[in-house]
């Protein structure tokens, strides 16, 4: 590959190594957090699971998921994911515009997500489905509303760093930051992979 | 100067994300195809039961490794693999919950 050239260029860049593996650190204490954070849905799941019949005479899985909102939910999250990947593309060639470009389009798609999932959430509450109605409904709404939260906490993060680019172009910190939300928003498509398989279409099934 | 930030472009992405145009579309179409299985599969009921749950939860697991080989670069780490290492842990950490939860309660009488 290119860089193991590069690198065998440069030696073994001992002069800067420290700074290097800050960085590295860094990322990797963000990757733990993302393993952390798998295990809280992991429970959130496993709660899930086990209360999914307990409808309480409210409406049921199948009564109340309307597949056509979540199919749309699911491509732009996935798109947005890929145009998320494609922004960390434009900012390794060093093309700014590009990277702040591709962050808006996630952005955007991004939002779109939230607004279908919360007016998907207020039909449900108009027809009586609340979180207190059954077992299974807080499970609902925890579960899924945390994957929501998480994607609300991404757009605002993802807004104000592309204010922070727009000010001080891509250094060595940007890039860093720009890494670790990628990976933050890569990791909230593969959550959202399970809520869609194992929520809706086990529960539409 | 100049040129040591022309090579950090490149030397800097050893240990993290870096991917090429390629392999992020390779990903996204195979999450596509693997997204658009089980909506085909299932919502016309060309499987049923534990057939279509089986095609659900492949499917899912493979887009899951999909996302974690194509768009957040799990291959490229360099030896000693901390970041894979802890991904097992949290994936094991992970099934002993939801599947031990499972098996708890489905052979709780209260909760049935």
């Amino acid at each position: 590959m290119s860089h193991n050239a590069n690198h065998a260029v440069q030696g073994h860049g001992h002069d800067h190594g420290g700074h290097h593996d800050l960085d590295a650190l860094r990322q990797m204490g963000f990757w733990l957090f993302l393993i952390t954070d798998c295990i809280l849905f992991g429970t959130l799941f496993a709660t899930y699971i086990v209360l999914h019949n307990n409808t309480a005479g409210g409406p049921t899985a199948s009564e109340l998921f309307e597949m056509p909102g979540v199919i749309a939910e699911t491509f732009i999250l996935l798109t947005s994911s890929f145009t998320s990947g494609l922004a960390v593309l434009c900012m390794n060639r060093g093309n700014k515009k590009g990277l702040i470009g591709w962050l808006i389009v996630t952005v955007l798609l991004g939002a779109s997500f939230v607004t279908l999932e919360v007016t998907e959430f207020l039909k449900m509450i108009d027809e009586g489905a609340k979180i207190s109605t059954s077992a299974f409904l807080s499970g609902f709404y925890t579960l899924v509303g945390t994957h929501g939260l998480h994607v609300s906490v991404g757009l605002v993060w993802m807004t104000a760093l592309i204010i922070q680019l727009s000010k001080r172009g891509i250094t060595k910190t940007t890039r860093r930051k720009i890494n670790i939300i990628s990976l933050y928003w890569h990791f909230l498509d593969a959550v959202w992979i399970f809520v869609f398989t194992i929520v809706y279409m086990m529960g539409v099934m | 100067m100049a040129q040591h930030q022309a090579h950090s472009h490149d030397s800097h992405d050893e240990h993290e994300s870096h991917g090429s145009l390629k392999e992020y579309i390779v990903g996204f179409v195979l999450s596509l195809i693997l997204t658009a299985i089980p909506l085909i599969f299932v919502l016309n009921d060309i499987v049923e039961g534990t057939a279509a749950n089986v095609v659900l939860l492949v499917t899912a697991v493979l887009q899951f490794v999909v996302q974690l080989f194509f768009f957040m670069h799990l291959k490229e780490e360099k030896k000693p693999r901390w970041n894979f290492m802890a991904l097992i842990l949290g994936i094991a950490v992970v099934i002993i919950i939801v599947l031990g939860s499972i098996w708890i309660m489905g052979n709780n009488e209260v909760v049935k």
